[in-house]
């Protein structure tokens, strides 16, 4: 199973198994990662799922849609890696990923 | 008030309960936990139910809160499948279906909304359904099979999602509404006429200004009769036709409730020790001018349960969003901010045709509520510009060209 490492605002790490096809959002929601809110529950409505993606994986994780995009115009402390978690699917691909959260989700 | 609590009952395990218990938790809160609902299953998603989760796209494991296991983790003690039927105020004790009781020094209720009944002869056969659960929607899925035909009553947003959801798996779709437009209670002409076009274009066919009188049948439904004595034929029957607050409990207990348990700016009810959240409560929305409003959404239910979690812990009460809501219909993403109720003036950015615009409704100068369709520039900017009160210049909310970001710094 992919393993992605979660890094809180903090520093906290969380190194977990998630399930291919799930998004990244919910590996974080189901193992009560605090740092992602989620209020929406992954339908792109809300912006409460940031993550910054490691540089190093951003070929990986492609690129968000227009619609993900206009989204994080719109949130807060948004740096070119930034990414809706629930918008990027995990693969075997991505085992190892590394996601960092901001500061707030609000 | 924190010191007192030791022992916190919530009734009702939907979105509201599951996140009040969560956030209790995240708020340092130690004393005991306890979350009960009638429903057999741990806290889940109700939004997938009418969209990714009738399509099959989505399992139930993926719809739950937070996975069952770590309600123990967290020392919530859970108790599914058993309804509460009474409070005792005096004695600050719940009964239960089955004569158990459980005490509390603080009681949050939860409980939610039950659909509306359709009024008609027929409406117990089977395949008539509502939708409201996941049990309704796996009790409709051997009915939802390619080449049937499908009725859905009532035009709102859960029964065009189901029938959005209905054509892309291949059934034949009838819509009726009693209103002459789809959408009546919840959007404007406008944008209603938009969705009319949009699920027509995808073979629904409409019966506006349409009641049905009769549910005909009889081993299982086999047509909806009209009053105008008409028949429909039908495999499959949605009855969406709007929702009761379940506000039995605190009825019987002596509450006060006005289309919903009414509470004050802290979720508490008239009676210090009881809270009450979610769909079942009519509120102050500090965000719109403190109007009293019983919302019925996921932006409500987490509210509601981070307000009552900061009054429980004695923590700081969270700033308070602008009401907001989605849905999904085909490749439409309809992304609603404000309350739309008293405006006085709609400004349309973009063009329908293109299946991405944004309707902007205005009371005065004020701009009060944003309904947008694949348009979340237009959705967030909306929101971020009724959250400050803003008047933005209507004839720049018109222009397309003008970017969002442009408006909130004008
Ligand atoms: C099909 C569907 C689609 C939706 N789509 C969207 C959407 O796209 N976006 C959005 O924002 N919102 C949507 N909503 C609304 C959203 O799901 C609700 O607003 C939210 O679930 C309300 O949470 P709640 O906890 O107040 O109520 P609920 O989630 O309904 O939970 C209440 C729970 O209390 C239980 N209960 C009731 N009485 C008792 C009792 N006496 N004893 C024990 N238990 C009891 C109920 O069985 C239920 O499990 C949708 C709702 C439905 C049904
Ligand atoms: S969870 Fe709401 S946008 Fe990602």
């Amino acid at each position: 199973m992919p393993k992605i490492t979660y890094i809180e605002h903090s520093g906290k790490e969380h190194v977990i198994d998630v399930p291919a096809g799930m998004s990244v959002m919910e590996g974080a929601v189901k193992n009560a990662i605090p740092g992602i809110d989620a209020d929406c529950g992954g339908a792109c409505a809300c912006a409460t799922c940031h993550v910054y993606v490691d540089e190093a994986w951003a070929g990986k994780t492609g690129t968000p849609s227009g619609m993900e995009q206009s989204m994080l115009d719109f949130a807060s402390e948004v740096e070119p890696s930034s990414r809706l978690s629930c918008q990027i699917k995990v693969t075997v691909e991505l085992d190892g990923l590394v996601v960092r959260m901001p500061k707030s989700q609000h | 008030m924190s010191g007192a609590i030791g022992r916190v009952l919530i009734i009702g395990a939907g979105q509201a309960g599951g996140e009040v218990a969560q956030r209790l938790r995240a708020n340092g809160f130690e004393g005991d936990i306890t979350l009960c609902g009638d429903e057999p299953i741990p806290p889940y998603q109700r939004p997938p139910l009418s969209k990714k989760y009738l399509s099959g796209e989505l399992p139930l494991d993926r719809l739950f809160l937070r996975p069952a296991e770590t309600y123990e983790a967290e020392h919530i003690r859970t108790f599914f499948g058993r309804r509460a039927v009474w409070i005792d105020r005096t004695a600050k004790r719940v009964r239960f279906e089955g004569a158990h009781e459980l005490p509390y020094d603080a009681l949050v209720i939860a409980t939610g909304t039950r659909p509306r009944p359709l009024p008609a002869p027929g409406a117990d056969l089977p395949g008539v359904h509502v939708l409201r659960t996941a049990a309704d929607v796996d009790a409709i899925r051997p009915r939802f099979v390619p080449g049937a035909k499908m009725v859905v009553i009532g035009a709102g947003y859960i029964g065009l999602e189901a029938a959005a959801v209905a054509r892309q798996t291949g059934l034949d779709v009838t819509v009726l509404e009693a209103a002459p437009r789809p959408l009546a209670r919840v959007t404007s002409p406008e944008v209603a006429g938009f969705f009319l076009d949009a699920h027509t274009a995808a073979g629904v066919r409409f019966m506006l200004s349409a009641q049905a009188a009769v549910i005909k049948g009889e081993t299982g439904v086999r047509a909806v009769g009209l009053a105008d004595g008409s028949e429909i034929e039908a495999d499959l029957v949605i009855v969406g036709i709007g929702v009761i607050p379940e506000t039995g409990l605190a009825e019987k207990a002596g509450l006060t409730v006005q289309n919903g348990i009414v509470v004050d700016g802290q979720g508490r009810t008239d009676d210090p020790s009881i809270f009450a959240i979610g769909d079942c409560a009519s509120r102050p929305l500090a965000a719109v001018g403190g109007r009293m409003a019983r919302l019925e959404s996921v932006h409500n239910a987490i509210e509601g349960a981070k307000i009552v979690a900061a009054a429980i812990t004695g923590k700081p009460a969270p700033t308070e969003e602008v009401p907001w809501f989605w849905s999904d219909q085909y490749d439409l993403k309809l992304q609603i901010a404000g309350l739309f109720q008293g405006y006085d003036r709609v400004i349309l950015r973009g063009d329908p045709k293109d299946r991405a615009f944004a309707a902007f409704y205005m009371q005065g100068d004020r701009l009060i509520a944003v309904d947008a369709v694949n348009r979340p520039a237009e959705y967030l900017g909306g929101k971020a510009l009724i959250q400050k009160g803003a008047s933005p210049d209507p004839a720049k909310l018109a222009d397309p060209t003008v970017p969002m970001k442009a408006l909130l710094t004008a």
